[in-house]
This record gives C-alpha cells, sequence and structure tokens, in this order.
C-alpha cells in the first residue's frame, strides 16, 4: 500500500510539533512579561490628575517633609492624602490666584474632596500598613521610588506579590537606619548594605520568619 | 439555580426547601426504642438531639455526607453536561485572572475632622435601648462610619460585654428595608410637610386642652424624654399618654405594689447570692439585665484557683431557658403548677400559706431547697418572671423577706420606666376603649407596633381605624405604619441624641456615631413638633434638659465627661427600704388545677417580640435551645408529642377559646409535659425582606386577660412535612468524647473531671510524623470555660460582625452551609423529659498538627510562626478537601455568593480591616487575625511585647461571663497559660494529636446533695 502523505510533510509535521511546543512557551513567556509590565501593574504609568500636583516641586524643590502632608505615616496603615486644607494653608496666600489650583479653591469652598487617581492600589485582600514599615526601617523610596523627582506621581513599583515577598523575605538587603527613613537622597553601596543590613535586621528586633506568613498581610 | 443565590437581605424561600433526603425527620420516633437505647447500660451519656438518638439509617446519610445534600443540586445535569461546563469554566476561570485593575479614585477630607486619623478607628460610648432599657456599649467608628459594638466597662450594665440584640443593632442601622422618609398615606413628604400638619393639629388640640391627642409609646426611661411628655400634657391636660409593648414589667409592677404598697424594680445582686432560685425569671437570658447578671452568675461559680466553693442554682420553669439549662437543679412545671410551687416553697419555709393540692409531686424537692434556703439566709434569692401573676410576685417578696434576703440579695428601687403605676396592658385597654368610643381625635405612635404586638382581643386595628388622624413614628413601615395616615421615619438610636436608665436607674447618654443616613427623626424631634419649638434639635433639647438638672455651673465639663464615660457618675438609684405587707400572704385565690393542654407564650430568644423580624444576623443565629434558625414553633414535651402522635414538622392547627393558628411542630426535650410553648416575634407580614412571612404570629393565641398563658389549648394535626431549618446536627463530632462535665463533689475529688481511662495524662505527648515547630515568639492560644459558658449565642453574632461573616438564608442553612466561624453546640445529658444541658463553644481549634493544612493542594491554608492556621481565600480554589478533613467541622465554604455585594448602605456596614469573602472561597475562624495584628503593629512600633489581654478576640470581647480567654501561651504569666494549666482543661480529641490550641475547662455543677441522684424528677 502507497503511502497517504509525501514524506516531505515529516518535516512538516516535525515542525508543527516542535513549534507548537515552542509556540506555547513564548506565548507563555509573553503572558508572563505582559503580566508583569506596567500596563497589568500600573507601574511607571503616571496619572492625569484633578490637579497637576509635583512631588518634585513640592519635596525637592521646596524641600518640604513627606509627613507634612502624609501626617499619619508614622501612625496608621495609611499615610493619609492631605485634606485640602493642608493644600490651602499655603495656597491661600501663594498661588492664590492661579487658575491650576481652581479645583483646590474650589475643594475647599464647595466641601467636596478632590477627586484624586488612586496611584497605588492594593487589592482589597492585601492589609499594607505604612507605620510599621516606617518604624522598622523601610524608606519611602524604597518602594515609592525617587517621588522627588516625579512631576506627575507614578506607581515605582509592581506591587505584586513576588515584589513585596522580595524584600520580606530578605529585610537586610533594604533596611536602613531609621533616622533616614524620609530621605530621598539616601544611597549605600551594596556592600555597605551586606554589612548595615545585618545589623539593622537585629536594632530593628524584624523577625523574618513573621514576615512571610501569610496573615500577616492577609486576613 | 439562581434562586440560591441567597443574598443577605433576600427573603428566604419559606417552604421552598427541598425535600432532605432523609435526614431522619420523615419517620416518627419509635419513643419505645428510643427510650430502650437511652436507659442502655451502654447508653450514651450525651446526645444532641432525639434524631441522633433514633440513629436512623437516614440520619446517619445526613451525618456522612460532609455538606449534606449538595449532591442533589447538580440532578438535572447529565455527565456529559457537567464535563462541557467544567471544561468551559475551567477555561474561562483562567481567562478570568487576566484582569486589570480599574482605576479608583481617593477622596480626602476637606477639612480634616478632630481626632480622625484615616486608618484608625476611634471609639465613643453611646447607650443602646431593649425594651426601653438602657444598655452602654463603646461604639467602633472608621473613618465616621460605625462598624462594630463593643460593651462599656465602665457601664454596669454591660461591665465591657453585651448581648446578641446590642451587636445585631448594628445590621439594622445599615438594613436597606429601613423606612427612609416621611410619607403621608403611603406617599413620599417632605419632613416640613409633616411639621406643618403636625403643628395645625397641635393648634387645633390645644385649644380644647389635647382632649382628642392620644400618645402611645413603649417604656419610655429617658429622663428628657419623659420631661418632654410631661410638659406635652401640662399643656393639653386633657390629652393621654399611653404607653404598651408586649414584653414589659407589668406583673412586676403589680407584684411590688401588693406586697410593698408602692411600684418598684428589683435589682438583683447576685454576686453576693450563694442560693439563687429563679422562677419563670429568665435571670440570664434575652432582656436588658441579662449581661449584667451573666457575670455575676459567672463570677459566683468560679472554682479555681483554690477555690471549691459555687452557689447553687435552682430553676422551675415550663419552658427550658438560659438559666434554666445551666442551673443545677431545673424542674419542669406547668405554668399552672407553678404558682402552686411558690406557694409550696412559702409553706415549706414557714410563712402562713397553705400549700396547694398536687404539691406532692415535688415535695422533695421544695424539702431540699427550702432548707438550702434556709441555711443561706441574707444569701440567697427567689426571683419570679414577668409571666407569674401579681399574687405570686408578692408571695416571692414574703419569702425573701423572710430569707432576710432585701437589701441583700435585692435591692428595690423606684420604677425605672415613667408613669409605671399604670400597666401596659390597662394603658392599651383604656386606649383601644377611647379610640373605639371616637373620643381619639389625634393618635401619635411613638415606635410601638401595637397592629402586631397588641393581644388578639382588644381588636387593636379595628379601633385604631376610627381615629382620625393616626401618625406613626418608627424605623421601619411595619403593620402599624400601614394603617396609618403619616409615618416619620425614626433615626436609628446610633444616629440619635438622647438619654436613657439601665436596669439599676443608672442614666448614660445617647450620641450619634454617624448623621441619619436618612430623614429619620428622634423621639424629642418628633414632639417637638407639637409644640410652639417645631425646630429644635434633639441635641439642643437633651443638652438643655441636662442643663436644667445640673445648672450651668461647670455644665460644659459634665457634659463632655458624661459623653466620653458613657454614664452619669452616680446616677444608679438607691435601694429603698421597704417591707412587705402582711396582704402579700393573705387571700391568695384558690388555684385552679391544671387541665388540658396549657399555652406558653415566651418572647423569641433571637427575634425578642419581633422588633428584631428584619435582622438577618438574628435570623440565622441559632436559638440557643432548641438550635432552630429562620422560625418559631409549637414546642412540645416528647412525651406530649407521643400521647398526640406528633412529629416534628407536623402542622397543629392551635385554638385558645376563639383564637386560633397554624404552627410547625417541633419536640423540644425539657419541655414540661402538657404544654404548648410558641415565641413572639414572627408571622410578621411588614417587617421588610428578611423578616416579613417568617413563621406564624403568636400574638393571634395571646388574650388581654393573660398575655404569656393560658389552658384549655386544642391541638389539631392539619398537615406534615414542614422543613425546618435546625442546625443541631449540623458538624456533628458523631458521639465522640468531647464534652466534660461533673459535680463540684467530683471536682474537689478529681479535679480534672475527665471520665475514667480518657484522662489528658494518658495520651501526654503523643509522637508525630512532622518535625515539631518552633514558637519562639507569641504562640497564640484560647481557653473556652464550659462551666461559665450560659450558651447565649453572643459570641457567634460578635464573629459575624467583626469578620464580615455573610448571612444565607433558611435554604442553605437547611442544607448545613451556615456560615458561623464560632457555633455553640448544645449537648443533653440524660433523660429527654429532664435533661441536663451542657453548652460547648466551638471555633476553629488552630491545631499545631493541624489536618486541613496537609491536604491543600494549593497552599491556601498554612501554618504560621505563632501557631495560628492561616486562611488565605485569594489562594483557595475550593476543593473543601481541608473541610474533610477537618475532625472538628469548623470550615465554612462559601458554595454561592452569599455576600450582599450590591446593597449600597450593607457596604458601610462592613469591617475595613476583614476580607469580604466571595463565592467559592474556604473560610474559617482567624482567632481575629485582624486584631492580633493591629496589636502587633502597635507594641512593635512602640518597642514592647504585646501585654496580656491587649488582644481580645471579638467573642472574648463580647462574651457576659468571661468564658472565652485568648492570649499566649509561651507567656507563663498569661491568663490563658494559668488556664491552660489547669486540671480541668482538656482538649478536644486529644487522641487525634493535632494539638489544638483551643482548649477547653470542664463544666462544673453544684448540685444538692438531697436531690441526688434523681435531680431534676418530681
Amino acid at each position: 500500500m502507497s503511502q497517504i502523505f509525501h514524506r516531505s510533510t515529516n518535516a512538516l509535521s516535525r515542525a508543527t510539533i516542535f513549534g507548537a511546543v515552542f509556540f506555547l512557551g513564548v506565548a507563555g513567556y509573553g503572558l508572563m512579561l505582559l503580566n508583569r509590565s506596567g500596563y497589568v501593574t500600573g507601574a511607571r504609568v503616571a496619572h492625569e490628575q484633578p490637579v497637576p500636583f509635583s512631588h518634585k516641586h513640592h519635596a525637592n524643590e521646596l524641600g518640604i517633609d513627606c509627613r507634612y502632608c502624609h501626617s499619619s505615616v508614622e501612625v496608621s496603615a495609611s499615610a493619609g492624602i492631605p485634606p485640602t486644607k493642608t493644600c490651602m494653608n499655603c495656597h491661600a496666600q501663594i498661588w492664590a490666584d492661579s487658575p491650576t489650583l481652581e479645583p483646590v479653591r474650589s475643594s475647599f469652598k464647595t466641601d467636596q474632596s478632590i477627586p484624586w487617581i488612586k496611584v497605588h492600589d492594593l487589592p482589597d485582600f492585601v492589609y499594607f500598613d505604612h507605620s510599621i514599615h516606617v518604624a522598622k526601617g523601610i524608606g519611602c523610596a524604597s518602594c515609592h521610588g525617587q517621588v522627588d523627582q516625579m512631576n506627575l506621581t507614578w506607581q515605582e513599583n509592581s506591587l505584586q506579590m513576588e515584589w513585596c515577598l522580595n524584600c520580606h523575605r530578605h529585610p537586610e538587603q533594604f533596611v536602613r537606619p531609621r533616622e533616614r527613613v524620609f530621605d530621598m537622597t539616601y544611597r549605600v553601596s551594596a556592600q555597605q548594605q551586606r554589612a548595615l543590613g545585618q545589623k539593622l535586621v537585629k536594632e530593628h528586633d524584624i523577625h523574618k520568619e513573621q514576615l512571610s506568613n501569610c496573615s500577616i498581610c492577609h486576613r | 439555580m439562581n434562586d440560591h443565590d441567597s443574598l443577605a437581605h433576600e427573603r428566604p424561600q419559606k417552604g421552598s426547601v427541598p425535600p432532605a433526603e432523609g435526614n431522619g425527620h420523615e419517620a416518627p420516633y419509635d419513643w419505645e426504642s428510643l427510650r430502650a437505647k437511652l436507659s442502655a447500660a451502654t447508653g450514651r451519656k450525651y446526645w444532641r438531639s432525639l434524631d441522633e438518638l433514633a440513629d436512623s439509617e437516614g440520619f446517619r446519610a445526613f451525618l456522612e455526607a460532609e455538606f449534606p445534600r449538595e449532591a442533589s443540586l447538580l440532578d438535572a445535569v447529565g455527565r456529559r453536561q457537567f464535563l462541557q461546563l467544567m471544561g468551559a469554566s475551567l477555561g474561562l476561570a483562567g481567562l478570568s485572572a487576566c484582569t486589570k485593575q480599574p482605576l479608583e479614585r481617593i477622596y480626602p477630607y476637606v477639612k480634616p475632622p478632630e481626632e480622625v486619623i484615616p486608618g484608625k478607628p476611634l471609639f465613643f460610648a453611646t447607650t443602646l435601648p431593649l425594651a426601653g432599657i438602657g444598655r452602654g456599649v463603646l461604639v467602633e467608628s472608621h473613618s465616621g462610619r460605625p462598624t462594630k459594638v463593643e460593651g462599656n466597662p465602665d457601664h454596669p450594665a454591660s461591665l465591657g460585654a453585651t448581648d446578641i440584640y446590642a451587636q445585631a443593632d448594628i445590621l439594622t442601622l445599615y438594613d436597606p428595608d429601613r423606612s427612609q422618609t416621611p410619607r403621608f398615606a403611603g406617599v413620599i413628604r417632605p419632613w416640613a410637610a409633616f411639621v406643618a400638619a403636625a403643628q395645625a393639629s397641635y393648634e387645633q388640640q390645644k385649644a380644647k386642652r389635647g382632649a382628642g391627642l392620644r400618645i402611645l409609646s413603649e417604656s419610655v426611661t429617658s429622663p428628657s424624654l419623659v420631661a418632654m411628655l410631661e410638659a406635652l400634657l401640662r399643656e393639653m391636660p386633657e390629652a393621654r399618654w399611653h404607653r404598651y409593648q408586649p414584653v414589659n414589667r407589668d406583673a412586676v409592677h403589680a407584684g411590688t405594689r401588693l406586697a410593698f404598697g408602692e411600684v418598684l424594680d428589683p435589682v438583683y445582686r447576685l454576686e453576693r447570692a450563694q442560693v439563687v432560685v429563679s422562677i419563670e425569671a429568665d435571670l440570664l437570658g434575652p432582656n436588658p439585665t441579662g449581661v449584667r447578671y451573666a457575670r455575676e452568675y459567672a463570677r459566683t461559680r468560679r472554682v479555681d484557683d483554690g477555690n471549691a466553693k459555687m452557689s447553687r442554682w435552682y430553676a422551675v420553669e415550663a419552658v427550658p431557658s438560659l438559666t434554666g439549662a445551666v442551673a443545677d437543679h431545673r424542674l419542669a412545671l406547668r405554668p399552672s403548677e407553678i404558682e402552686g410551687f411558690v406557694r409550696a416553697l412559702a409553706a415549706a419555709l414557714g410563712l402562713p400559706v397553705a400549700p396547694p393540692a398536687g404539691a406532692q409531686k415535688y415535695a422533695a424537692w421544695v424539702q431540699a431547697l427550702a432548707k438550702d434556703l434556709k441555711a443561706n439566709r441574707g444569701r440567697s434569692l427567689v426571683a419570679l418572671g414577668e409571666t407569674l401573676s401579681p399574687q405570686a410576685q408578692a408571695l416571692a417578696w414574703a419569702i425573701n423577706e423572710s430569707l432576710g434576703n432585701l437589701g441583700q440579695t435585692v435591692e428595690l428601687i423606684e420604677p425605672l420606666e415613667a408613669r409605671a403605676e399604670e400597666s401596659h396592658l390597662d394603658s392599651l385597654r383604656a386606649l383601644v376603649a377611647d379610640m373605639q368610643a371616637g373620643r381619639v381625635e389625634v393618635l401619635l405612635v411613638l415606635g410601638a407596633n401595637p397592629v402586631y404586638t397588641a393581644p388578639a382581643d382588644l381588636a387593636f386595628a379595628q379601633a385604631l381605624e376610627k381615629v382620625p388622624l393616626r401618625i406613626h413614628w418608627g424605623l421601619y413601615q411595619d403593620e402599624t405604619a400601614q394603617l396609618c395616615h403619616w409615618h416619620v421615619p425614626a433615626a436609628h438610636v446610633l444616629e440619635s441624641w438622647g438619654d436613657l436608665r439601665a436596669y439599676d436607674g443608672t442614666v448614660s447618654l445617647i450620641q450619634p456615631l454617624i448623621a441619619p443616613l436618612y430623614e429619620g427623626k428622634t423621639a424629642h424631634e418628633l414632639l417637638a413638633a407639637f409644640s410652639d419649638k417645631p425646630s429644635r434639635t434633639a441635641y439642643d433639647m437633651v443638652r438643655d434638659y441636662w442643663k436644667g438638672v445640673w445648672g450651668e455651673a461647670g455644665f460644659e465639663e459634665r457634659w463632655r465627661r458624661a459623653l466620653h464615660d458613657g454614664v452619669v457618675a452616680g446616677s444608679a438609684a438607691e435601694g429603698k427600704s421597704v417591707r412587705v405587707g402582711p396582704q402579700a400572704t393573705q387571700g391568695l385565690a384558690p388555684l385552679a388545677p391544671a387541665q388540658g393542654l396549657e399555652l406558653v407564650v415566651r418572647p423569641d430568644p433571637t427575634v425578642y417580640d419581633g422588633r428584631y423580624a428584619n435582622n438577618g444576623w438574628l435570623q440565622e443565629l441559632p436559638k440557643p435551645l432548641t438550635k432552630l434558625t429562620w422560625d418559631n414553633a409549637a414546642y412540645l414535651a416528647p412525651s406530649t408529642a407521643e400521647r398526640l402522635g406528633l412529629h416534628n414538622g407536623d402542622v397543629v392547627e392551635i385554638r385558645v377559646e376563639d383564637r386560633v393558628t397554624r404552627a410547625p411542630v417541633w419536640i423540644q426535650p425539657g419541655q414540661a409535659a402538657e404544654t404548648v410553648a410558641v415565641h413572639l416575634g414572627y408571622g410578621r407580614t411588614q417587617a421588610g425582606r428578611v423578616g416579613s412571612n417568617v413563621g406564624f404570629n403568636a400574638y393571634t393565641l395571646c388574650s388581654s386577660r393573660a398575655f404569656w398563658n393560658a389552658t384549655g389549648v386544642e391541638l389539631r394535626k392539619v398537615g406534615k412535612g414542614y422543613r425546618f431549618a435546625c442546625t443541631q446536627d449540623h458538624f456533628s463530632l458523631e458521639g465522640r468524647d468531647i464534652v466534660r462535665k461533673g459535680t463540684l463533689e467530683q471536682y474537689r475529688h478529681d479535679p480534672s473531671l475527665a471520665p475514667h481511662g480518657h484522662g489528658e495524662g494518658e495520651h501526654g505527648e503523643l509522637p508525630s510524623m512532622y518535625p515539631p515547630y518552633p514558637y519562639e515568639g507569641y504562640a497564640w492560644a484560647m481557653s473556652i470555660d464550659l462551666n461559665a459558658c450560659i450558651g447565649c449565642g453572643a459570641c457567634t453574632i460578635a464573629c459575624v460582625a467583626e469578620n464580615n461573616i455573610a448571612v444565607v438564608g433558611k435554604d442553605q442553612v437547611a442544607r448545613g452551609r451556615e456560615m458561623h466561624w464560632i457555633r455553640v453546640d448544645r449537648y443533653y445529658e440524660g433523660d429527654w423529659e429532664a435533661p441536663e444541658f451542657v453548652h460547648q463553644p466551638i471555633p476553629c481549634q488552630q491545631c499545631e498538627n493541624a489536618p486541613c493544612e496537609l491536604v491543600c493542594p494549593v497552599n491556601a491554608t498554612v501554618h504560621t510562626a505563632e501557631g495560628l492556621n492561616d486562611m488565605v481565600y485569594n489562594r483557595c480554589v475550593g476543593t473543601k478537601y481541608c473541610s474533610n478533613n477537618c475532625p472538628y467541622k469548623v470550615r465554612r465554604f462559601n458554595f454561592y455568593l452569599y455576600q450582599d455585594w450590591n446593597s449600597e448602605s450593607l457596604k458601610a456596614l462592613r469591617n475595613p480591616d476583614v476580607t469580604v469573602r466571595s463565592r467559592g472561597v474556604m473560610e474559617k475562624c482567624t482567632y481575629c487575625v485582624q486584631r492580633i495584628n493591629e496589636a502587633r503593629i502597635t507594641a512593635k512600633r512602640e518597642g514592647r511585647q504585646i501585654r496580656d489581654g491587649e488582644i481580645l478576640t471579638a467573642c472574648q470581647q463580647v462574651c457576659p461571663t468571661e468564658a472565652i480567654v485568648f492570649g499566649n501561651m509561651n507567656d507563663p504569666n498569661s491568663r490563658v497559660a494559668r488556664l491552660r494549666s489547669l486540671p480541668r482543661k482538656y482538649q478536644l480529641l486529644a487522641e487525634l494529636n493535632t494539638r489544638p490550641r483551643t482548649t477547653y475547662l470542664a463544666a462544673v455543677r453544684n448540685p444538692n446533695p438531697e436531690l441526688m441522684p434523681g435531680k431534676g424528677h418530681a
């Protein structure tokens, strides 16, 4: 009985089989890249805000401390988005007529909140607490990036769980002295951090064995 | 199948419960074989239900199915279709993970309120009423929205604990069925229109000295509201103020008037009592004093730390109550016999009273009791319930006086409620007569719902229709609102300013936790509409009242202090020095001999008199003793059911004189023979989506002559097969030895109270195949004292409120799918006519060798360094293996989307610190890990260890008897570590070597040696 398929189809079938494996692999890898990209995680994407607030101007050029606006960062889970009143403390006198600040003034007059777009938005089953991170020596910039260099604010990191765990499993790589937490200029070399990290983990009483317990963040 | 997506506020489909495939309820019991099983030497000691005793094949099948009757839901789907659906679901499930988070907005304050820190809750003291009497609470507020009620440790009626009603009040606040706007003839009208109408009527009535004005309220203890009402009556002397609520203190007041010549309220000092006799007085039960009295009860019954003395409690009652269930001796008598019992007791104590005929039935009991009472003069108490006659009440006061108890274990104070001289029923009767005679032109109904709650023979609704202008003020558009012209929505107590008196006269202020969600008004504001200052706010009125009382000097400071503390210091009423007159023991009317079936009417243990009917949490809370949910029933004693050939689920027609209703039968062990017991609060027609058309209306059986009891009841079977949703057999531990209980005598002999051969020591540390966990930091543990637990169910409700637990509806409860993380199992012991009761709360046992953790294929339940079994909702794929492998049956699965994610108001209810679970996810007790985390973070920030007692789990905080203690067992000085070292401590199913972190302390009862054995028997 003669063959139904020509010999050359063998190559085709091989190509198909290996091609399928290759295709699935590439597709999978592509999906993985996509899932970690800013498109999905929102990392490094700046959003248009009701008022084009610039951290670069306020924190860097004017030198206002983070805690002037984010006043509950040391005591509460939430760092606190400043109330309109905080803006008006200065802007009642400075740039008091600027059209850019009209939403701020109108918020203050009408008692309606400014509807900011949430830049860092964790899923509802994650319970993050600013106060404990600050107390244990995790700098603002470690998670939020160089906010003092951002005009419109973006989310610096993916905020995905693997990123959280990276520090929860190896806090010694990120911890810094408590007095440098709000310091945007703090820089140490990897070598210095290795020496310093172990010491600080001990000093700050950080219990690594607890940090990757699920209920630390999920409850 | 969509109709099973029962949301929190969806009405359960009555009668839609599918036929239960053999849960043992079909076939009537073979009583003879049951009796044989119980009396056999090998018979089981503790049992949960008659079905369990009967142990039929159907019942076994019910137990063995991990989640009973789930398979039946797939009946309509064939294998092929099932595979197709599964394939599609799998594919879609994968795709659904590829969502991108939508952009969310964040709305900061414009001007930040004082003291509010985003992410930190604040607590405010306020007062919640039950039957008009206040209980002090602290309410947790997250960014201005109240989410949880806790007890106020400084308030005498709370001492830090709360009852089920206080917990459930938070759900009522957010109930989407609440009335939202004023209405005239059902049409929405603005408040201003009502004020205009009220003012017109006010002017009209003022001209004729109020001759046509009637006000109907419930009990009013609020000093400022009483002052307003009295001022109104001074202005219009011919107007009348009537009071009516079904659960009132009429008989108690009439009794004190008979005994002392004046109307008084008793305040019991149970901590000083060595012997307590509760005669139909459910001292520990659901009433405004229950929490306080339960605390005092438990404190006199602590046996550890070298103390081996306990108070002794006796209970005489027709239907098992919380008090009766934990009393050392319980005597079940028919209501008509109980009056005789009081006389027999009086006679045995030497009072000039003739013992009634038929007293020989319980003669030994009375003799032993009398001896015990005499031995404890000044340290004993005979407490009578509201359902007994004024004569019996007066006789009880004579008994207490003869025992020297007045001023010792009981104090008598001025009545809490205003105008207590006139009884509620007389007051209502007078109103009905006036209405019928056409003398009422304007009727103002303040909060009461008399169309539903008035006794049937008064025909309130018909009389009401003769009133030309009817105004109703209430939380719901209830039965009464439907028959009124005007309806004004009431502000919820958490939205109101006001004041209340507690059980001992202590005044505390009500302050709002939130501005009214709707157009609700307080009673003060409504009454102001009938004055010349109609626009005054409740805040001004309450403040001005107290300014008048306290004076201007230092007022601001005093006011703020009272608001902050939640009590007005030194406002408790003083006990009056009174003497019982001779009339208390004279001229006692002869007792009618007991004959025929007797009707026993009681407020419902969970929905009370019906005011909580629309509260899903309370509807789904199993009734403490029967474990029924979502229903009331005609309760029968087993012997009566046997005689009448009735079975659970049979429908009977109950006839009392000319009053008739139909009710399904439920057989209740421990109930007095030849009684039919019914609970109020069901059969409502206008309660809302949750409470309407659930159960039957027992008010239709009540008469104004004898509200609580009736004789000559006829029962006629008219149907069968009514499906109850009863949880008593759910999560059964299949008769394994998990309850431990003994007498004080046994405890003195062997404080472990372990059954022979099953002592803890027998097992020691069992070997384990798994490497031991090092618990170097905290090791969380819980101890539950069965000796203190009274089974009230407050822990279950508190857990529901704290942990955002969903209401699933009657249909799902009947399938064994209630979501409660902590359940209270009730066990009977001994004969079903006079059983003893034990309650056992069961939360997750947080095993160190946890069977659940090993079988999860996706690591969704894992161990922590502190010994908790974490449940990770976002990982769970719903295999339910963990639940299959849990020997304690504490895991709960979201078969459907039980949470109501759509009702706007319910979104504000949720605790923001706990994930709201979705469909297809397993959940269970977490030891309130959100509270642990909060305390851990605070302690770490402050650079210290968590202090003992700093973390209170929700169940622990609410517990009136302090039965639950939580803490770090690695700290040898912690309370929990101490309790774990007591000999009474035991673990559930210790032989499985799960090493549970939740341990129990055996129950100890203190029976009178003279009544042993054969205790409880007449």
